[in-house]
């Protein structure tokens, strides 16, 4: 029989899916559910602050993390800590567990049928999930900022040393330190990203956890110690986990902090538009899908390796820089300020004296190894001598001698080498107790995307 | 809005010719499936027939290749997603571990829309005997509790059509009849039910009619009746009062053929012939007037399970030569 009818078309053929926030709140319960999320999140809401607060009273400081050493001098330096451990070694495991496990756990469970037929849409279904484990981190992430600036108020809250020792009163700290905060989500979202690429590509093999916490704990590696060309090392998105550091230097060191954050960016949209690719053209009549080496490298390596080779090229275009992005010049002028900044700190502390640090019109010689090797790059063979004129002694000038181990990074510490009155080890009065003379060691910068300096 | 002719179908589902394929693999060819409001239609054939890929496309998680598919009454088109008020599982109800019972169809509930329908929560809790267990995780839950739960998912949506690949698999007697009860009752108020098993009583206990696949392509399909006519001569057991007046009754009676089972019967007082129906219909009363009372006569194979046999494996004969 046939019969005429009144139809909108659309109406007759198209299914009532399931809208983008009704999927999101159901992704977001079944993401709650899970214990390990639900540990995580306490774990990120509590650890900091208890870890900040009983690091603080030891007597032995985390001196290879950033602002370790000045623990004990104010709480803002462990919720800097916080920042740097979690940028280093932290994050990467984050982002694979949360974001890396969002389409695998359908498919350990066998319900992508089910989940399917329920929501009725496979775009919804990833822009849910990709919500919704974005969603868990930006609970977890807040959880290790507060935490960690929780802990660093029950320490103290006192003035801090940026890293070229110019000092910041704790209100401008707390803005620096939610700012470096801010700038972290960019490398936290390209992680998420290749989190979900995994996810979506391997499946329910145990590939989809391992390859993005390995392989975000490789870059991590990658960016801080292999020898590589700077612009190569900011095109990789764990770089961009370290380079809130330039924020703590006066003027702040923004050319690695911009390039950092595009790169995430980039990084980020490339691997959630292959991921949503990936998972639009998926064949959900299989069971469950166990993943492939051969598709992750074609569909997820060399995609993102491609990333990171075009990355490098705009941005060495872009600045111009070619080499390592350490040079004795750029080495010479930081020690100078950071030794100024310390100087005038140890002279309030030790004498109560109070000038300020342009008086001392302070410079530094640095020289690499022998004269037979190259005079850049990192290393710890720096040695620097620091020259600066001792305020109110007409042509009295004073010297002092560091070794400098530089870091890849950019980062690097300085550590007095004599005279010991000057930058040996001794114990001063500061105002929160004892304390070693700042200018035994310290922590510096060097941003590797500056133009090279001549000294 | 415009007018467009659309063909009247009484049918919740109406396939024509519908193909699939996976690489070289034939998964369905030419299937055609007719299945009526109410009717609770059961898919069997032997294993990689097809029958979930069938049921697949019927719940929108695949497309069809070639051929034409209506699912209450919309055209099924290109786009993954079947239309609204289809529901179902295949392979294996989705649940999720970490969710309690509850949790897990109040989950699924909440994707509803608003003024959308959706079935009280507890009632269904009831209807499928999972109660007692509501604010348990799924975790713990047997095979047959999941299969209980994952069918109560499915009615979330007050389905029209009804979709259950092995809905009976892994359940205890008490499980399995709620579950008849339950698909009994849809069907009863009008909901289409179409079900894959490899039990052969349990499709004969709850279908009217079934589709029979084999290598993808409809061997058989209509009502449970017309597939047992198709039946030649059955094995029939038979027990008496006196098994020896009664093996000499029955080689007495025309048509029919006395099976020596000495060995395999473990019970000595059982007889097993082969007849046709029409000749077991003269047996019976010839064994009643020579005084031999019958206790029992029941096929050995049923004959919808025989029927199966037969029709698969003259398929596999003939698509092997």
């Amino acid at each position: 029989m046939t019969v005429t009818a009144t139809t909108d078309p659309s109406e007759l053929l198209a299914p009532r899916t399931v809208s983008v926030a009704r999927g999101y709140r159901f992704e977001l319960v079944k993401q709650l559910a899970q214990l390990r999320v639900r540990i995580l999140i306490g774990l990120c809401w509590i650890g900091p602050a208890v870890a900040v607060v009983l690091v603080s009273g030891q007597s032995t400081l985390p001196s290879d993390t950033l602002f370790g050493r000045e623990m004990q001098a104010t709480g803002w330096a462990g919720a800097l800590v916080v920042l740097s451990f979690a940028g280093s070694w932290f994050f990467p495991l984050l982002t694979s567990v949360v974001a890396g496990d969002v389409f695998s756990s359908e498919d350990r469970l066998g319900t992508w049928r089910h989940l399917l037929v329920a929501v009725r849409s496979p775009r919804r279904i990833f822009i849910a999930k990709s919500l919704a484990s974005l969603t868990v981190l930006l609970i977890c992430v807040p959880g290790l900022a507060v935490s960690g600036i929780v802990g660093g108020l029950v320490v103290g809250s006192r003035p801090l040393a940026g890293l070229d020792g110019h000092p910041l009163s704790p209100a401008d700290a707390a803005g620096k330190l939610l700012l470096a905060w801010l700038c972290v989500l960019a490398p936290i979202l390209a992680f998420a990203a290749i989190g979900l690429l995994a996810s979506v590509i391997f499946g329910r093999s145990p590939f989809a956890l391992l390859l993005p916490a390995f392989g975000g704990l490789g870059m991590q590696l990658a960016s801080q110690v292999l020898p590589m060309p700077a612009a190569v090392r900011v095109a990789l998105p764990s770089f961009a986990f370290l380079s809130w550091n330039g924020l703590f230097t006066s003027p702040p060191q923004l050319h690695s902090l911009i390039a950092g954050i595009a790169v995430s960016l980039a990084w980020a949209a490339v691997a959630t538009a292959l991921a949503y690719v990936i998972f639009m053209r998926r064949d959900f009549t299989s069971h469950a899908n166990d993943g492939s080496m051969r598709r992750a490298i074609t569909l997820g390596i060399l995609p993102l390796l491609a990333v990171w080779a075009l990355s490098a090229g705009v941005v060495a275009a872009a600045t111009g820089a070619t080499g390592s992005g350490i040079d004795a010049g750029k080495l010479q002028r930081s020690l100078a300020t950071s030794f100024g900044h310390f100087y005038v700190l140890q002279s309030q502390e030790l004498y109560h004296l109070s000038y300020a640090a342009a008086q001392l019109r302070t410079t530094a010689a640095c020289t690499k190894g022998s004269d037979l090797v190259a005079q850049d790059g990192p290393g710890n063979d720096w040695r620097c001598t620091v020259t600066w004129h001792l305020p109110g002694v007409n042509d009295a000038v004073g010297q002092a001698v560091y070794q400098l181990d530089v870091s890849a990074n950019g980062r690097y510490v300085a550590d007095g080498d004599g005279p010991n009155q000057v930058n040996g080890y001794f114990v001063l009065h500061a105002p929160y107790g004892d304390a070693p003379n700042p200018l035994w060691q310290f922590d510096g910068l060097v941003d590797l995307l500056a133009p090279p300096s001549k000294g | 809005m415009r007018t467009q002719e659309v063909e009247s179908s009484p049918c919740a589902v109406r396939a024509r010719g519908l193909a699939k394929f996976f690489g070289d693999v034939v998964a369905l060819d030419g299937v055609d499936l007719d299945v009526a409001p109410g009717q609770i239609h059961g898919i069997v054939g032997p294993n990689g027939a097809g029958k979930t890929t069938l049921l697949g496309l019927l719940l929108g998680l695949a497309v069809a290749d070639r051929g034409s598919l209506e699912v209450l009454g919309s055209s099924v088109g290109r786009a993954l997603a079947a239309p609204d008020g289809v529901s179902g599982f295949v392979d294996a109800p989705g649940l999720y571990p970490a969710l309690t019972a509850r949790k897990n169809l109040a989950a699924l509930a909440a994707l509803r829309a608003p003024g959308a329908p959706t079935a009280d929560i507890d009632d269904l809790l009831e209807q499928v005997g999972l109660t007692d267990v509501a604010d348990d995780r799924a975790r713990g839950f047997s095979l047959g509790m999941r299969q209980r739960l994952g069918l109560a998912a499915a009615l979330i949506t007050r389905p029209r059509l009804l979709v259950l690949d092995e809905p009976a698999n892994g359940l205890d007697p008490a499980g399995k009849r709620h579950v008849h009860e339950t698909l009994a009752g849809l069907a009863a108020q009008g909901t289409a039910v179409v079900l894959s098993s490899h039990r052969m009583d349990d499709l004969e206990a709850m279908c009217s009619d079934i589709t029979i696949l084999a290598v993808g392509r409809v061997v058989f399909s209509g009502p449970l009746g017309k597939l047992a006519d198709r039946n030649g001569e059955l094995d029939y057991r038979l027990v008496t009062s006196d098994i020896e007046a009664a093996r000499q009754v029955a080689a007495d009676t025309g048509g029919i053929q006395v099976l020596d089972t000495a060995g395999s019967q473990p019970d000595r007082d059982v007889l097993v012939v082969r007849a046709l129906v029409s000749d077991l219909d003269e047996l019976v009363p010839r064994l009643v007037h020579a005084g031999i009372a019958l206790r029992e006569l029941t096929p050995v194979v049923s004959p919808l399970e025989s029927a199966f046999l037969a029709l698969t494996e003259q398929h596999a004969q003939e698509s092997s030569r």
